[in-house]
Order: C-alpha cells, then sequence, then structure tokens
C-alpha cells in the first residue's frame, strides 16, 4: 500500500542528494556583454551616426579650442577692418586663392584700376591679386570708336584699404617713428595736401595728380605725378624716420592740427604698429571688427553649455514630476496634466518676452533665459517619464518589492526609475539640438540681448551677418554652416543613440 | 463621438482663458508706459487706462478686459507702435501676408512629402529609402532660417532671380507677389516637406509589412492595388491629421522667415509689439498664438478621432 500521506514527514526520513560539490551554473563559455557595450556594438554599426559623433565631437572641440587658439579677443575690435573676408598671411603668399581676404569687384573701368595702382606703388602692398575678366566695349568718344575695357578684379580688402588719415599725439608720433626705424617697415606717408587734391578729404590714397573726381591724371608716358608737400611751414612735428623712395628729403610726413599731429598712415601697416601682428583673420572678421573664427567659438560654447544646463535642469524637474504622474496615476495624474497642459500651451515667444519683462531687472538677461527655458522645458521629459512608468509600475517586481514593504519614493527611484533611464538619457541627445535651436532663434531675433554677458552669440552673428549678406557672404556663411553642422550631427547622433539603446523602438518616431 | 468633440473643444477653451489671465495679469504689472506731461493725449490715455480698470484690483480688469471682448470686440488702443489705432485692426491687415505665405508653402509640400515618402516606404531598405531617409533627417534638423540665407544668397543676389525682401502692396493673388514670396515659401517647405515625407514613410513602412495586405495580395490583388486601397488609406490616418494641424499652423506665421524677407505679417508685428513695448498689441499676439497651437493641437486630436474610430470616444491612449 502506498503511503500518500505527506502531511507530516517526519524529519529523518530527509536526507541530502549531495553534499559535496558546490552545484552551480555551466560557466558561460562567450565573454559575457554588458548593456552598454551590446549598445556601443549596436551603435558603432550605425554608420551614419558615428560620422555624426565624429563631426559633433569636432564642433565641440572647435569652440572650446578655437577662441584659445585665436589671437583675438572679442574685445580687439578693428575699426576699419569690418565685415572683411578670411585672410591669413602666410596662406595668401602661397597663391592658393584661399585666405587671401579678396573680393572679386566686378566691372571696373581704368580709373579704379589706377587707383589701386597709386595704393600699390605708395604702400608696396599690392592690392589686385588676379584680373579675372576683361571686357572690351566700343564707345563712340568724340565722333570716333573708341575701345573701352572693364575688368573684374579680384582685390585683397586689407590691403585696398591703404593709407588712411589718422590723429596722434605727439608722443605716439615719435614711438611710431621709433617703431618703424626698429622694423623697417613704412607706416607714415608723405603728407599731402588738400588743395593739391582738390579739397577731397575723405581719401587718403590720393598721392597723386587727380581731377576733382580724384580720378588719376597720369603723365606722357603713363606715370602718376606726385603731389606730395614740401611746406615746412604746415608740418605737424619733426620727423626722423624712414622715407618713401624718391624722396628727397623735402617731403613733410605730418600736418599741424591743435595739440597734436594728423598723418596719412598706411593702414596695413600701421596694424601691425598697434597689434604686433599682421591681420589674420581665419574666418574673417564680423560687422563689429572681431575675429569672426573666435566670436563663433565662443558663441557656440555658450550655447553648448546653455543647451547642456537647461536639459539637466529639465531632465530633473521633468523626472520627479513625470514619476510621481505614472507612479500614483487617477486624479494626481489629471491635475498634474493639466497644469503641464496650460504651461504647454503658452508660446515660447511669450514666456521668454514675459520673463525678460519681469526678471531681468532681479536675475539679469542670462538667469531670466534660462528660467524660461526651464519653465516649459520640462514637460517633454515628463511625459517621457510618465510613459515608462505607467509601462513598468504593474510588473511583478515592482509589487514584489511593495510586498517587502519598500516605499513608494523608493520604488518610484530604485525599482522602476532605473528602467526608464535608458529612454530619457537618450532623449537628453534629441532636447539639446532643440534647445541651441531655439536659443539661436531667440538671439537671433533679437528678443533676449546677452551680448554683454557672452561677448557672442551665433543667433547674433547671423543676424549681422544677414545684414550684409551681398557684401560680405561670411559672415553668415559660417555660423549657417557651423549650426547646420552641429544642428545635423546631434540629431543624427541622438537618433542613433536612442536606436542602440532601445533596439524595439528602432525607427519608430516618438 | 460628437459628444469627444465637444468635450476636447471646450477643454481647449479652459486651458485658452487660464492662459490669457496669467498673461493679462503678468502684463498688467508692468509698469505702465509714463506719459509725457502736458501733452494733449496724456488726458485721453489716462481716460482710457481709468475706464480698462488699471487701478483696480488685476481680477476686476481681467473682467473688464474679457467683457470689452466678448461685447464689443475690443482688444484695447495700441498705445506706442501704432499710437491711437484699434489693436484689432492693426492685427487683421497683417493677417493676410503671413497666412499666403505659409498657405503656399504647406499647398507645395504636402504632394512632394508625400509622395517622396511614399517611394522610399515602397522601396524600403534599398539605397533610395536610405538617401530619402538620411535626407529627411537632415534636412528637418537645419533651421529655416538657414535655408532662407542659402536661398537669400543664391537666387537673391548669385542668380539675381528673385527679389530680396516681400513686395509690399496688398495684391495678395498677383504674379509680382507670387514671385515676391517665392523665396519665403522655399525656405519654409524644405522643413514642411522633410516632416510629412518622414511620418508618411514611417506609417506606410508599418502598413506595408502589416497581416491584412498579405491578405490583400492572398485574394488576387497586384501591389499596386493592394497598395492604393489598403495601405494609403491606413497610412492616412495619421497623415491627414499631420496636414490638418500644419493648416492651423499657418495663420502664425514664422517669426524669423518674416523678419529675414520683411514680410509684413503677425511675425513681425509681435516683433516690434515687444521691442516697443506695445502691451495691447502683445496681449492680442500672445492670446492669437496660444490659440493658434491649442487648435492645432485639438483639430489634431478630432481629426484623429474622425478618420480612425478606434481612437474615439476619449479613450485613454
Amino acid at each position: 500500500m502506498m503511503n500518500n500521506n505527506f502531511e507530516h514527514i517526519p524529519q529523518e526520513q530527509f536526507r541530502f542528494v549531495q553534499m559535496d560539490e558546490r552545484l552551480h551554473d555551466k560557466k558561460l563559455e562567450t565573454k559575457s556583454r554588458s548593456f552598454l557595450q551590446d549598445a556601443l556594438l549596436r551603435f558603432s554599426k550605425n554608420k551614419s551616426s558615428v560620422i555624426a559623433a565624429w563631426i559633433l565631437l569636432f564642433l565641440v572641440l572647435f569652440s572650446l579650442i578655437s577662441p584659445l587658439v585665436s589671437p583675438y579677443t572679442l574685445n580687439d575690435r578693428d575699426k576699419l577692418f569690418v565685415n572683411f573676408p578670411s585672410y591669413v598671411p602666410e596662406v595668401a603668399k602661397l597663391g592658393w586663392g584661399i585666405m587671401d581676404g579678396s573680393t572679386v569687384h566686378g566691372s571696373q573701368n581704368e580709373n579704379s584700376v589706377n587707383f589701386w595702382k597709386g595704393i600699390a606703388l605708395e604702400t608696396g602692398l599690392d592690392p589686385v591679386i588676379s584680373v579675372e575678366n576683361t571686357y572690351t566695349t566700343l564707345v563712340k568718344y568724340r565722333g570716333k570708336m573708341v575701345e573701352r575695357y572693364t575688368y573684374d578684379l579680384k582685390v585683397n580688402r586689407y590691403f585696398e584699404k591703404g593709407a588712411v588719415y589718422w590723429t596722434l599725439n605727439y608722443q605716439q608720433f615719435e614711438d611710431l617713428q621709433k617703431w618703424q626705424n626698429e622694423t623697417g617697415i613704412q607706416v607714415v606717408l608723405p603728407w599731402v595736401e588738400y588743395s593739391s587734391i582738390h579739397d577731397i578729404r575723405d581719401n587718403a590714397n590720393l598721392w597723386y595728380e587727380c581731377d576733382d573726381k580724384g580720378a588719376a591724371i597720369l603723365d606722357k608716358s603713363g606715370n602718376f605725378v606726385p603731389v606730395y608737400s614740401s611746406r615746412k611751414e604746415i608740418e605737424g612735428a619733426p620727423y626722423d624716420s624712414l622715407r618713401i623712395a624718391g624722396d628727397d628729403g623735402s617731403y613733410i610726413y605730418s600736418f599741424s592740427v591743435s595739440g597734436a599731429v594728423r598723418v596719412r598712415v598706411c593702414y596695413y601697416n600701421f596694424y601691425q604698429y598697434l597689434n604686433g601682428r599682421e591681420p589674420s583673420y581665419i574666418f574673417g572678421t564680423t560687422s563689429r571688427g572681431q575675429d569672426l573664427f573666435s566670436a563663433i567659438g565662443i558663441g557656440a560654447r555658450f550655447s553648448l553649455i546653455f543647451a547642456v544646463i537647461v536639459s539637466a535642469i529639465n531632465l530633473s524637474i521633468g523626472a520627479v514630476y513625470g514619476a510621481i504622474q505614472g507612479y500614483y496615476g487617477g486624479m494626481v495624474d489629471m491635475i498634474l496634466d493639466r497644469i503641464s497642459d496650460i504651461l504647454s500651451g503658452v508660446p515660447m515667444v511669450v514666456v521668454v518676452t514675459l520673463f525678460q519683462l519681469h526678471l531681468a531687472q532681479k536675475a539679469g538677461v542670462l538667469g531670466s533665459f534660462l528660467f524660461a527655458f526651464v519653465l516649459t522645458g520640462w514637460i517633454g521629459m515628463a511625459a517621457l517619464t510618465r510613459k515608462q512608468f505607467y509601462r513598468f509600475k504593474s510588473q511583478e517586481f515592482v509589487m514584489a518589492a511593495r510586498t517587502l514593504g519598500a516605499s513608494d519614493a523608493r520604488l518610484m527611484f530604485k525599482h522602476i526609475f532605473p528602467n526608464a533611464i535608458g529612454t530619457i538619457i537618450t532623449s537628453i541627445a534629441l532636447v539639446i539640438p532643440g534647445v541651441i535651436r531655439s536659443e539661436t532663434t531667440l538671439t537671433y531675433l533679437g528678443i533676449v540681448n546677452l551680448e554683454s554677458y557672452v561677448g557672442a552669440t551665433v543667433g547674433t552673428l547671423l543676424s549681422d551677418g544677414n545684414a550684409a549678406v551681398t557684401t560680405a557672404p561670411h559672415t553668415l556663411l559660417w555660423p549657417s554652416l557651423f549650426l547646420g553642422l552641429l544642428m545635423i550631427s546631434f540629431n543624427l547622433f541622438g537618433n542613433g543613440l536612442r536606436d542602440a539603446f532601445n533596439p524595439s523602438t528602432r525607427g519608430a518616431e516618438d | 463621438m460628437f459628444k469627444y468633440a465637444i468635450q476636447r473643444t471646450l477643454y481647449m477653451f479652459m486651458v485658452l482663458l487660464i492662459i490669457t489671465c496669467m498673461c493679462f495679469v503678468l502684463i498688467r504689472m508692468l509698469p505702465p508706459e509714463t506719459l509725457p506731461p502736458g501733452d494733449p493725449h496724456t488726458a485721453v490715455v489716462l481716460a482710457r487706462r481709468e475706464a480698462q480698470g488699471y487701478n483696480k484690483p488685476y481680477m476686476v480688469q481681467f473682467g473688464i478686459f474679457l467683457k470689452d471682448i466678448f461685447t464689443k470686440f475690443d482688444w484695447g488702443i495700441s498705445d506706442k507702435l501704432f499710437f491711437g489705432q484699434n489693436v484689432v485692426k492693426i492685427f487683421t491687415e497683417r493677417l493676410p501676408a503671413s497666412m499666403i505665405v505659409n498657405f503656399y508653402s504647406i499647398i507645395a509640400s504636402i504632394p512632394i512629402g508625400i509622395g517622396l515618402g511614399i517611394f522610399a516606404a515602397l522601396k524600403k531598405n534599398t539605397w533610395i529609402d536610405y538617401m530619402i531617409s538620411t535626407l529627411t533627417m537632415v534636412v528637418i534638423s537645419v533651421p529655416s532660417f538657414v535655408y532662407a540665407f542659402v536661398i537669400q544668397y543664391v537666387f537673391s543676389y548669385k542668380l539675381q532671380l528673385l527679389p530680396f525682401l516681400m513686395k509690399s502692396g496688398t495684391d495678395w493673388f498677383s504674379w509680382d507677389m507670387f514671385v515676391s514670396i517665392l523665396a519665403p515659401i522655399m525656405s519654409l517647405s524644405f522643413g514642411v516637406i522633410a516632416g510629412f515625407t518622414r511620418t508618411t514613410r514611417a506609417e506606410l513602412t508599418e502598413v506595408l509589412t502589416s497581416e491584412f495586405m498579405l491578405l490583400a495580395r492572398t485574394k488576387g490583388l497586384t501591389k499596386a492595388q493592394a497598395t492604393i486601397r489598403h495601405a494609403m488609406r491606413n497610412c492616412f490616418v495619421v497623415v491627414v491629421p499631420a496636414i490638418f494641424g500644419e493648416f492651423i499652423g499657418i495663420l502664425g506665421g514664422s517669426l524669423i522667415i518674416e523678419r529675414i524677407f520683411a514680410i509684413p505679417g503677425v511675425g513681425g508685428l509681435t516683433l516690434n509689439a515687444i521691442n516697443a513695448r506695445d502691451y495691447p498689441i502683445f496681449m492680442l499676439t500672445t492670446v492669437f498664438y496660444t490659440a493658434i497651437g491649442l487648435a492645432g493641437g485639438l483639430v489634431v486630436d478630432i481629426s484623429y478621432g474622425f478618420i480612425d474610430p478606434r481612437i474615439r470616444m476619449g479613450s485613454k491612449k
């Protein structure tokens, strides 16, 4: 007869199957892979995202390094080299046609060609790099058909500036002469009386016989006729330094004005005297005469740091808010949802403006700008967290933890939240470009003026550049290119990251 | 369905009212413009402020504000930008310019965007699909003003095909006007096209792999028939509400594009009002933009309900 009584089995009837050996699972033969490694592997398979990540790294490094590498700070504002194209003397000398500070001046007549020739002769710096095109037209002149030529000329804008009038005090004038003697660079040019150039006062580049429009009148052999002044009585201060070729020592190099001297200086060389180096602007100059290269770097650095801070704050607020919404559900969820509905309904422009009007005096422009981004920025993150919480909160491991007596806060942040963290972290990579985009838009529109805090923002650079789109396209090109690349690479990178961390949602857009 | 639509609409108005109230109080809290003493207008402005209840509690002021709107549709009088003019009149003058540019850009974008999306979905996992998807991603990432700069430089400056700025005047449908707004239309369209392409492609690829498509093929339909009759219909459940949502957005105009091309639209008015601290205009544009944003969401929600009965009845997602 079978013993079916399993209720009270006496203890001594039990015995161990074995005691000698520790039992464990068979050891895996392959190397195990962590979640992170797995994600990285998936990420590296996505080629466009990998490329985007490298570009992104490059752009971030650029924004960090360019202000350090550039010899200029944002306070170096040149008054005359404004909106000038890219120029690096070392590269320009190679004649590759890049970074030579050139602009093409279309359909120029003989007079302008002579004007530039005059600059080249006097300063020794030839502005004309090359003749792009020559056009021949037949014009009727005094009853005869005459050939007239017009040219498209590639001109170096830095050299084109030529001579300018400058007022120096006596001490400065002496220092300048001393510097000239040391370096052998001719800065001061002989004075030309206004009366000998038809009283043209705004053009310092006329040193020759010209008509009342400033067009050169050449002598029979086609040479310029100098009209330098040698009247000692109007000389501003004694001059004992370099003299230009063809000067027999009688030319005067300054003009007396009350308490100071007025001189004609070759601006390119004068710039070297003032700054101790030749002008060298990799991206050219901005409309304020700053170095565009470092200005973009500084603007971009601000954008990136600002976006990261905003995203971090929004992440924290949104995570807590969404966790409470998702965990408690029901009435709490509904009320909190209504609040975020209302906040998300207010347009961004309005929020930023109101914060600027109310808070700018107390919290500063930058502070109120940050607040404005935080006010509505967290809502997306909260919705995301809420969704994840709804997904996980009714699963068994949560129930198990609750049965063991875990508190609500512990359940929320120790048990459920880690499951949602992958989604949340990857969504940051997609939130940051959004913040940069709005920040750029708002500074572009001038709703927020961060100039005094940051110096330069990509938005203001774009706005200045747009004003000069025809004359200085480079001021628009580089900031736009930077912003465009940054946006594209951030989004591609973010997408790749999201697909890598959440393989189940690949391709879904949410 | 009808009940759902009514519910959603009422809810939207509630939210709008609360936001309006908040913004109203925040704007009224700012110190009003000091008036030049001795100016003949000062007395008029002071009397008007008295009538608007400037010295009363904010909620009373809000009551007066609402009463004026509901009884006379009076949103106040501009006190800086267009001194003494009715805000609503100024505003409605600006509306057509914004609308026309956005309208054209969406009309142009819908066929291109959906066409590209369908093409990419049908050629799924070929190089064409990869190219379209990547391009879409790239185009969507770049802000619309970057396109505006490129278009302005290439078409207006280098090729001299298009004018730099929008032509002035109110002949909205003349050929000259159309040419002058081509540049802003193009700059706005890039993003919209990419958006439609992405939505259509994502939705159609999902529908194409579903079982009813297999059934349709098994019962003898050709691929084209099955795609047009079954896949497209289901795909439009998502695409059509997106189109409706975009259409609401055309009223708003784009702040930045209007600024670049000097379009005399709502966006420009808002910016000027902000810069000049013209609060009555700012209040109106605030309500306007809020209403547009909310209405966009509402239209999407309700049209989902109309097109797809499964989503109806206010069911929780």
